[in-house]
């Protein structure tokens, strides 16, 4: 490989000529250090670089050495519960050999090479094997089980293989493929970030993905292998929402990609998961997590690379058949990142500077979630699915901007966050009047078979509930409340109750951040049970009052905290509402009798 | 290694294009001797081929194409760094500006810094008493934390930080959840850089130190109204540069303020402008997050390091907007906001503290058991929630007459106007301890329902609400909240309703 020349540096953006038959998205080292840089240009003889670390004291006449390969990750055992920055290099290497500070030029491989893992051969020699079939397990974890795959364009006949103890290097057997030539079967495979990793085809996805937090499972619910954006002005609780995303949904692995954000919320996820128990293996959430950490003075460059390097590592896991959940938090920051690169490279600037490709590559990304027949396994076929949920910060709060509105076009799944909400400490600050779902038809069936048949119902009739509260709301502040009809009354009352009670969950106590589908669809229940035997009492005459101050209300407003075994507990609330809530009925009276 | 040339060909704002150079690199220190002697500082913010765009931190007033001198110092933009540097006041580029001698530097630090690896991020937990109820209580700052103060022209930003730099100190932890730690002893300084203030609002921080004597454990760093724009680039810089120095090989707790940012976004887009880039909003440049994440994301505790930076950066709003790009993308960046009101100060209240709109991202881990007192947290948000219905409850009361309003609705209104007169309200030198804050909200969630103090664990409830009877008025509905509706920019109130 021939060696170039640097004659500009403006920032992130170094051109150099002669690179030889360099090519485009070729990684390249730069200057004397060898900063790790991307081939983004090419006019002649020159070719525009984004470097990702500091450009500091780089000057005209400094070389350049191209790899002759793209940037790639490397996939294998040693990934899970890793922290990478944006181009895969692994932080706690980095700590070690520069200390606290992030210093320029170490290199540091994605994956160990010492380490050893445990390979356990699933196929004999003379099995044929093509791309994605599983040809080994390693135990990576307690929680989960890595399968060693046939690199995607190989195909043969395995002349050997065995179990045994080996690094990710060292060669697990051999496989000849039908021209007979031999090739070694080592775990690690790299792939170039920026090209999907294949599949057999995409399938259509009707799983819920439970994330535990009622607004989104109830009202807004995204799908294993859905994509869904979380547009928020600042403070609203976009990356709140992403960790609880993060930690209880139930993906089998999570990759958390922190593009351009705050460098104490990547500590507090490196200090919290490692506590955090997964609830649905026991085990610490780590063991199911890879980190990419880009924090917001980290290089843009590698900030631009970050969200590829982490879908590329989700799509790995999607092709040996898990479910996995990608988070882009925030997708705004890899946007900026791409504005400054085309800035810098003098590109007629599209909408408020963005390139003229941002949308197409906001699409691009989010088209490379899905629910997939894996490639490999024609004997035991097996499906993986990659759901991406991408956190966007619109500037000023206002989702008319070219990022929200790229992506709206994309995704299915839309939780706006409104600082209003926030401002009243209504958490999760979801807006439910403008978010959607795409999915609701998708996850009915899904609901009927494993809930309960009534729940799409109910959700929907807390929706109109809801929605009709934002009209009258408008009535009574301007003549107030009294107005109102009785049975305008009762659904105020419940659209009060529906938002304290079941919207509004507290992230940071235990007994409020995770509610099951079961006990989601209880407590829904029993708040619209209470309003259609409130409406049936009041048109028999019964006083408002008295209904309101049913002893029965109070059970309401704490059956949120009610912890997953006491699911029996809505069932004695449902009948406390019946019997409390009779015409003249003892409770009633007695009840009314106390607070009179 | 210096190298120095005649060779400027154009010269733009405050760029210079030099020719025929060579070796040089980016981001290298330039010195610019003018025809007449002056002499002033530059960096290479671009170099191609044997060309090199260097951007002149003095300005170039008195400069000329042919006879300007450009010497490449074969090095960064440095600060030479000392203990010695306690006590005392420099320019915007670090030289002495008290009349006092250069500072014997124990080494040079580039000041544009590295960033934190964030495996080596030790996370911010330790509460900070700063002795103002509207942030221990409800917003509360944490070391390590960047909570900017966002305000107006004529609001007393300046006065708020003074007060939080004299109050400021760290509680031991306490072994009993019901019992605040004392305040414990350590190593503190405060690093203050001021960028395109005046004179009078630097000399009042100046004599704010001084009347404490915590003149000598602060630097200062002031690049004044009347000094060159372009110099505040390199100012916060030099700030956190010290800082860094102090706290992670000094082990110094340093709090570092630095006002005003929106002059030096200003002096930022200057630049960009003189550089011809593409503009992003309101003529800032595309990088400009970037650009204020390389400040803010220099706070920060380290694993094994016993010093901390915190940060309390102030920037006036232009026209009071929110939603301008500095404050905008400040608070993408920084953990939280104090906002500071016009309606609050006008009604003579002091601090103005809005509290709704002002967060704390990292209240949930600097509050509690053990770091200030088991109630705090739920004890803020009753307080929060409170607050805001009173707010919603008074606007409905000037629609409809106090007379229409509930029981209820009238003791939130209550609650609120007491909220404001006794809870925010306070002295400028009045330095409350947590303890005396969480009386204070005690007492005012007294004023209200027992039953309408849902957010509290009702242990809590017993253990520290005041014994005072109260009415119970069961069944009124609240109306107020609808979401969808786009914040109005006319007043904080109007937009916590949303109307």
């Amino acid at each position: 490989m021939g060696q170039g020349r640097i004659i500009k540096v403006a920032g992130p953006l170094v051109v150099a000529e002669n690179l030889g038959d360099a090519k485009m998205f070729d990684l390249v080292k730069v200057g004397k250090e060898g900063l790790m840089g991307e081939i983004i240009e090419m006019r002649g003889v020159r070719a525009s670089i984004q470097v990702y670390e500091e450009t500091e004291r780089l000057g005209p006449g400094d070389p350049v050495v191209p790899t002759g390969a793209p940037l790639s990750v490397e996939l294998g055992p040693g990934m899970l519960g890793a922290v990478y920055d944006g181009v895969q290099r692994p932080l706690d290497a980095i700590e070690a050999i520069a200390g606290a500070f992030l210093a320029r030029g170490i290199d540091a491989p994605g994956l160990s090479r010492d380490k050893v893992w445990e390979f356990t051969a699933t196929v004999s020699a003379g099995d044929s094997v093509s791309g994605g079939d599983v040809v080994g397990v390693v135990q990576e974890n307690e929680v989960i089980e890595h399968r060693i795959m046939v690199p995607p364009a190989l195909s043969g006949t395995i002349s050997t293989i065995s179990s045994g103890s080996y690094t990710v290097e060292q060669p697990v057997g051999r496989l000849r493929t039908a021209d007979g030539t031999e090739h070694d079967l080592i775990m690690m495979q790299r792939w170039p970030v920026r090209i999907p990793r294949p599949y057999i085809r995409k399938v259509a996805a009707s799983e819920p993905l439970v994330t535990g937090t009622r607004v989104i499972d109830t009202f807004f619910p995204l799908v294993k292998g859905g994509a869904g954006c979380i547009p928020g002005p600042f403070g609203a609780g976009k990356t709140v929402t992403q960790h609880q995303v993060a930690k209880w949904s139930n993906a089998q692995i999570v990759i958390f990609i922190g593009c351009g954000e705050r460098g104490n919320e990547m500590t507090d996820v490196l200090m919290e998961f490692p506590e955090l128990t997964d609830p649905y293996s026991g085990y610490p959430l780590m063991k199911r997590t890879v980190l990419v950490a880009n924090t917001s003075n980290m290089p843009v460059a590698a900030r631009e690379a970050s969200v590829y390097t982490g879908i590329t590592m989700a799509e790995y896991f999607r092709d040996m058949g898990y479910e996995v959940v990608l988070q882009a938090d925030s997708t705004s920051r890899w946007a900026e990142a791409m504005r400054e690169i085309s800035g810098r490279l003098e590109e007629m600037p599209g909408e408020e500077g963005y390139p003229a490709y941002l949308g197409t590559r906001l699409a691009a990304f989010y088209e490379r979630a899905g629910k997939v027949d894996c490639l490999g396994g024609e004997s035991a076929p097996r499906n993986g699915s990659v759901s991406v949920v991408g956190s966007v910060s619109p500037p000023g709060g206002d989702l008319s901007e070219p990022v929200v509105q790229n992506t709206l076009r994309v995704v299915k799944v839309f939780w706006a966050l409104q600082d209003t909400l926030a401002y009243q400490r209504h958490f999760p600050a979801i807006d439910w009047l403008t978010s959607y779902s795409l999915f609701l038809d998708k996850v009915e069936p899904y609901w009927f078979e494993n809930v309960d048949e009534h729940f799409r119902a109910r959700r929907d009739q807390a929706m109109a509930i809801l929605q009709r509260e934002s009209e009258l709301a408008e009535i009574v502040r301007l003549v107030g409340l009294e107005a109102l009809s009785d049975e305008e009354q009762i659904l105020m009352e419940t659209a009060k109750s529906l938002r304290e009670d079941f919207l509004q969950q507290n992230a940071f106590r235990e007994d409020d951040q995770f509610s099951s589908l079961a006990e989601q669809n209880k407590l829904l229940e029993v708040i619209l049970h209470f309003h259609t035997t409130a409406i049936a009492l009041a048109e028999k005459g019964e006083p408002l009052k008295s209904i309101f101050s049913a002893p029965v209300r109070e059970q309401i407003t704490r059956a949120k905290y009610l912890s997953a075994e006491d699911i029996g507990e809505y069932d004695r609330i449902l009948s406390d509402i019946d019997t409390q809530l009779v015409a003249g009925g003892p409770a009633v009276a007695a009840a009314a009798e106390v607070n009179a | 290694m210096t190298r120095e040339y005649m060779t400027t060909r154009d010269i733009v704002g405050p760029l210079l294009l030099v020719e025929n150079v060579t070796g040089v690199t980016y981001g290298e220190l330039v010195e610019l001797e003018f025809p007449d002697g002056t002499q002033s500082f530059g960096n290479v913010l671009e170099v191609n081929g044997d060309v090199a765009l260097v951007q002149a931190f003095q300005g170039t007033r008195g400069s000329n194409p042919s006879q300007t001198k450009v010497r490449f110092l074969g090095r960064g933009l440095e600060l030479g760094v000392s203990r010695d540097m306690l006590g005392r006041v420099f320019d915007g580029m670090g030289r002495p500006r008290d009349g006092g001698p250069e500072i014997m530097p124990e080494k040079r630090v580039p000041i544009y810094g590295q960033a934190i690896n964030p495996m080596s991020r030790d996370f911010p937990d330790d509460f900070i008493q700063t002795g103002i109820s509207s942030i221990d209580g409800l917003n509360p700052l944490v070391r390590g934390q960047k909570l900017p103060i966002f305000s107006g022209s004529g609001l007393p930003h300046n006065e708020l930080a003074a007060q939080i730099a004299r109050q400021a100190a760290v509680l031991e932890r306490s072994d009993d959840p019901t019992r605040v730690g004392p305040p414990m002893e350590g190593d503190f300084a405060v690093v203050f850089a001021a960028m395109g203030i005046t004179f009078e609002d630097a000399d009042f921080f100046m004599t704010e130190l001084r009347s404490t004597s915590a003149i000598e454990r602060a630097v200062l760093f002031l690049n004044l109204a009347d000094d060159p724009a372009v110099e505040r680039i390199a100012t916060p810089r030099m700030a956190l540069t010290a800082a860094e120095y102090l706290a992670f090989e000094c082990d110094m707790h340093v709090l570092v303020i630095y006002t005003d940012m929106t002059y030096y976004c200003e002096a930022l887009r200057e630049v960009s402008a003189a550089r011809k880039e593409v503009p992003g909003r309101r003529g800032f440049p595309g990088y400009l997050y970037t650009d204020l994440a390389s400040l803010y994301e220099r706070a920060g505790r380290i694993k094994g390091k016993k010093g901390s930076i915190t940060q309390v950066p102030i920037l006036s709003m232009p026209d009071d907007d929110k939603t301008h790009p500095i404050p905008d993308l400040t608070g993408y960046i920084t953990e939280g906001q104090i906002i500071l009101d016009r309606n609050l100060h006008r009604s003579g209240i002091y601090p103005p503290v809005a509290v709704l709109p002002s967060l704390s991202r990292l209240k949930q881990k600097g509050i509690g058991a053990g770091k200030t007192r088991e109630d705090h947290a739920d004890l803020s948000n009753q307080l929060f929630g409170a607050y805001a219905r009173g707010i919603q409850a008074k606007e409905l009361a000037v629609i409809l007459g106090e007379a229409a309003l509930s029981d209820t609705d009238q003791a939130y209104v209550h609650f609120a106007d007491s909220f404001e007169r006794l809870f925010i309200q306070q002295g400028k030198h009045e330095d409350r301890s947590v303890e005396e804050t969480l009386a204070l909200g005690w007492e005012l969630v007294a004023l209200l329902p027992r039953t309408e103090l849902k957010r509290i664990k009702d242990e809590y409830i017993d253990r520290y609400l005041p014994t005072k009877p109260h009415e119970y008025h069961p069944g009124e509905a609240d109306t107020n909240m609808t979401p969808g509706i786009p914040a109005g920019r006319d007043g904080m109130h109007n937009e916590i309703l949303g109307v």
